[in-house]
């Protein structure tokens, strides 16, 4: 579904990616861990082509990103960042709404779609489909966030630290929800954190980048026994 | 108050039609600066070093004085000349930095968040900026309009000075004819116009802040398109025919000699008239008699010679009008007989003062001037046969340097004491009515200012039936005549038309 074939992203003379390879199976959550300025969200930015490749190919459906059109390759992949970034001045229906309004679907399908979702994500859409972003709480907001991501079907989800501005409290329970979805919608998911128990509670299988090269990337148990420094680093600091 | 409205309710015609015409110009003016101001702040917000200097050239706009801005644009093509384009042309500069100001900051300051999750979703770039950015930015879009729309309210009060129309008609009015009614008969709707516009685009604003649903952007958007489609009409269908268009400049006597063109014309050619009165000065009719754009004015010959043309002073009469016609006729003007009286410049005192003093010639001033002060207006203290010529020739010093004001301003000046020599024209009809005493120009300094009226040469050609109808009061308006008419304006509050219409009668019966 996703390749990384030897990719090299350099900003400026500062290498930010180093000879990245890895493969995303359809229908696999996938969480990349690393320290703040790892390299985490460049990799996000090079599957849905706001940022391309210095060297080396990035495929989405096997076909290279610099092929795709990057607005309708951008329509067909959900994206979740870690502020949500819902538009202030649209509400809760128009938002989720959005990407499914710039495919120009008939204004009844739009309706029928954002109904459903916001019942997915447990937000009522009676109750809450009217609201204003800033009549809702930070977990709801991540909820509209999430369900904004999924409304025209894409085949790949791609969160940034989705979780990461709350409270331990509702982040566990968005964690059981994530599951929960995960398990009716089956997308391919690639998630990055810098939480390595939230890769571990999340993924399929758990790429941890370290200064901008791959160091490791395997099934969560596989990666709990791994005796890499930067991995073991990780893995001490949430213990 | 009682005056006020007494005035408004006999001049409820031209109150609705000069508050028609400002609200208009305000109007055009904002309209168009959305137009040029909204895509330069969007510029600016993305390329600074293209939209920087754009910007910073607005701001430099914004500090030239308004009535220096008209000056600078009168005489070029397409925007200048006497009437409403020239204002609009500077109303659209001066509104342009608040909106170009603001759209730049309403843009730039949209969280990075926001702008990243449009371009995530597969925004075209058009699409972010009409769905997201704009109306993010609108709030404090419709803040710089409101600005825009304050400053053209008041804006427009002076652009009276080039004929643009408005409520500032009667403000110069007023002015000219020392009256408070009559300012306050324009000032009064214009403060009132202006607390309007900002109210009413203070809630629009309010509104879009608390609830900002791109719903309500469509809404104001369809607003704006319907005025400014309504605007577009009402201007297209603004009257314009071709009709004779007699200018004056901003003061009493000019006001009642266009006025006895005007009837002059209406009189004895039988063509309609359009009354450009109160034009801001010398150097704006000028330029409106060479452009067309007024077809008659009444120009004194000394004025003519040295400020007109430039040349130096000269003290006789006849050769005088004879230079100055000749000066005209080369150059596209056409000046017609002299009307019969001269308005020389007097020096002013006050009659008591004078009494006091024995004071009754230019000669007798120098010994008193180092414990007086002095006024003058912004051109006699510019012009070759104006202030520093008059000190030189009877050797005054004042106690301070003569202050500049508005000629209308002088007279009321002098008689409150404020000062206490003013310069100011021999015709005044409120030497009289405020007690005050001109001295004798002993030593010949001002040179002769015989009344003169002028005209643009092609209309002359094609209108011969004009000049014959204006030769009819050659020699006829004598300075005591002009006196009257003056006093009877300034002092006794009459109507300019009808002090011309019984003069014109009184004419007739002779």
């Amino acid at each position: 579904m996703i390749d990384f074939d030897h990719v090299h992203f350099r900003r400026g003379t500062r290498a930010v990616l180093h000879d990245v390879t890895f493969t995303v199976r359809p229908g696999e959550t996938v969480a990349l861990v690393g320290r703040s300025g790892a390299g985490k969200s460049t990799v996000l930015k090079l599957i849905n082509r706001m940022l391309e490749p210095d060297d080396g190919i990035v495929r989405v459906d096997g076909r290279d990103t610099r092929a795709w059109d990057s607005t309708s390759l951008r329509r067909h992949t959900g994206y979740v960042l870690q502020e949500v970034g819902l538009f202030p001045h649209m509400t809760v229906t128009r938002n989720v709404g959005l990407v499914p309004a710039l495919l120009q679907w008939p204004p009844a399908r739009i309706q029928a779609r954002t109904d459903e979702l916001l019942d997915l994500v447990g937000l009522p859409p009676d109750e809450f489909g009217s609201r204003w972003p800033d009549e809702l709480s930070g977990g709801q907001r991540q909820r509209v966030g999430v369900a904004r991501a999924l409304a025209a079907d894409p085949p790949v989800v791609l969160m940034d630290e989705p979780f990461g501005s709350l409270d331990p409290i509702t982040r566990a329970e968005l964690h059981r929800e994530f599951r929960r979805i995960q398990q009716q919608v089956r997308k391919t998911v690639v998630l990055v954190t810098h939480d390595m128990r939230e890769a571990f509670a999340l993924a399929d299988r758990v790429g941890v980048l370290d200064e901008g090269m791959l160091v490791a990337y395997d099934e969560p148990s596989v990666l709990r026994a791994s005796s890499q420094p930067a991995v073991a680093l990780l893995l001490e600091s949430c213990q | 108050m009682s005056g006020l409205i007494a005035f408004w309710s006999s001049h409820a015609a031209e109150v609705w039609a000069l508050l028609a015409q400002h609200i208009a110009l305000v109007l055009v003016s904002t309209l168009v600066a959305i137009a040029i101001g909204v895509p330069i702040g969007i510029i600016a917000a993305r390329r600074p070093r293209i939209g920087g200097p754009l910007a910073a050239a607005a701001s430099v706009i914004q500090t030239v004085p308004s009535l220096a801005l008209f000056g600078f644009l009168l005489p070029l093509p397409l925007v200048g000349g006497v009437g409403a384009r020239t204002a609009l042309a500077a109303l659209i500069l001066y509104a342009l930095l608040p909106v170009i100001r603001t759209t730049a900051a309403g843009l730039q300051s949209i969280d990075a968040a926001i702008l990243e999750a449009a371009d995530a979703m597969g925004m075209t770039a058009g699409q972010r900026l009409t769905q997201v950015e704009l109306p993010l930015a609108m709030p404090s879009i419709i803040a710089g309009i409101r600005v825009a729309a304050v400053i053209g309210v008041g804006t427009v009060t002076i652009a009276a000075a080039i004929g643009a129309g408005g409520l500032g008609e009667y403000i110069y009015r007023g002015l000219s004819m020392v009256d408070a009614t009559v300012i306050l008969a324009g000032a009064v709707p214009v403060a009132a116009l202006a607390m309007i516009v900002d109210g009413g685009l203070l809630l629009v604003e309010r509104g879009l802040r608390r609830r900002r649903r791109t719903r309500r952007f469509s809404r104001v958007a369809a607003a704006a398109l319907m005025l400014l489609v309504l605007a577009a009409t009402a201007f297209a269908a603004w009257p314009r025919p071709e009709r004779i268009v007699v200018g004056s400049k901003n003061f009493t006597e000019q006001v009642i000699l266009g006025e006895l063109m005007a009837q002059t014309i209406e009189r004895y050619a039988g063509r309609a008239v359009d009354r450009r009165l109160n034009l801001g000065g010398t150097f704006i009719c000028d330029r409106a008699i060479q452009t067309g754009d007024i077809d008659l004015y009444v120009e004194y010959s000394g004025t003519a010679l040295t400020a007109v043309f430039k040349r130096s002073v000269q003290r006789d009469p006849r050769v005088v009008l004879e230079q100055v016609r000749q000066l005209y006729a080369d150059t596209g003007r056409s000046m017609l007989a002299p009307l019969g009286f001269s308005n020389t410049f007097a020096i002013l005192v006050r009659a008591a003062d004078a009494r006091e003093r024995g004071l009754t010639r230019l000669s007798q001033l120098a010994a008193h001037a180092p414990g007086w002060r002095a006024a003058f207006g912004y051109e006699f203290l510019d012009r070759p046969d104006g202030y520093s010529g008059l000190a030189a020739t009877y050797g005054l010093r004042f106690l301070e340097p003569p202050r500049a004001m508005d000629l209308t301003l002088v007279y009321r000046a002098l008689a409150e004491g404020q000062v206490d020599v003013v310069a100011g024209d021999a015709t005044a009809g409120l030497i009289d009515a405020l007690h005050l005493s001109m001295l004798e120009d002993d030593r010949q300094y001002f040179p002769p200012y015989d009344a003169v009226p002028v005209m643009h040469a092609p209309t002359l050609l094609r209108h011969p039936e004009i000049g014959r109808a204006i030769a009819r009061l050659s020699g006829r308006v004598t300075a005591a005549a002009m006196r009257r008419m003056n006093y009877a304006v300034d002092a006794q509050r009459a109507d300019p038309a009808a002090v011309v219409r019984t003069f014109l009668d009184e004419l007739d019966r002779r």
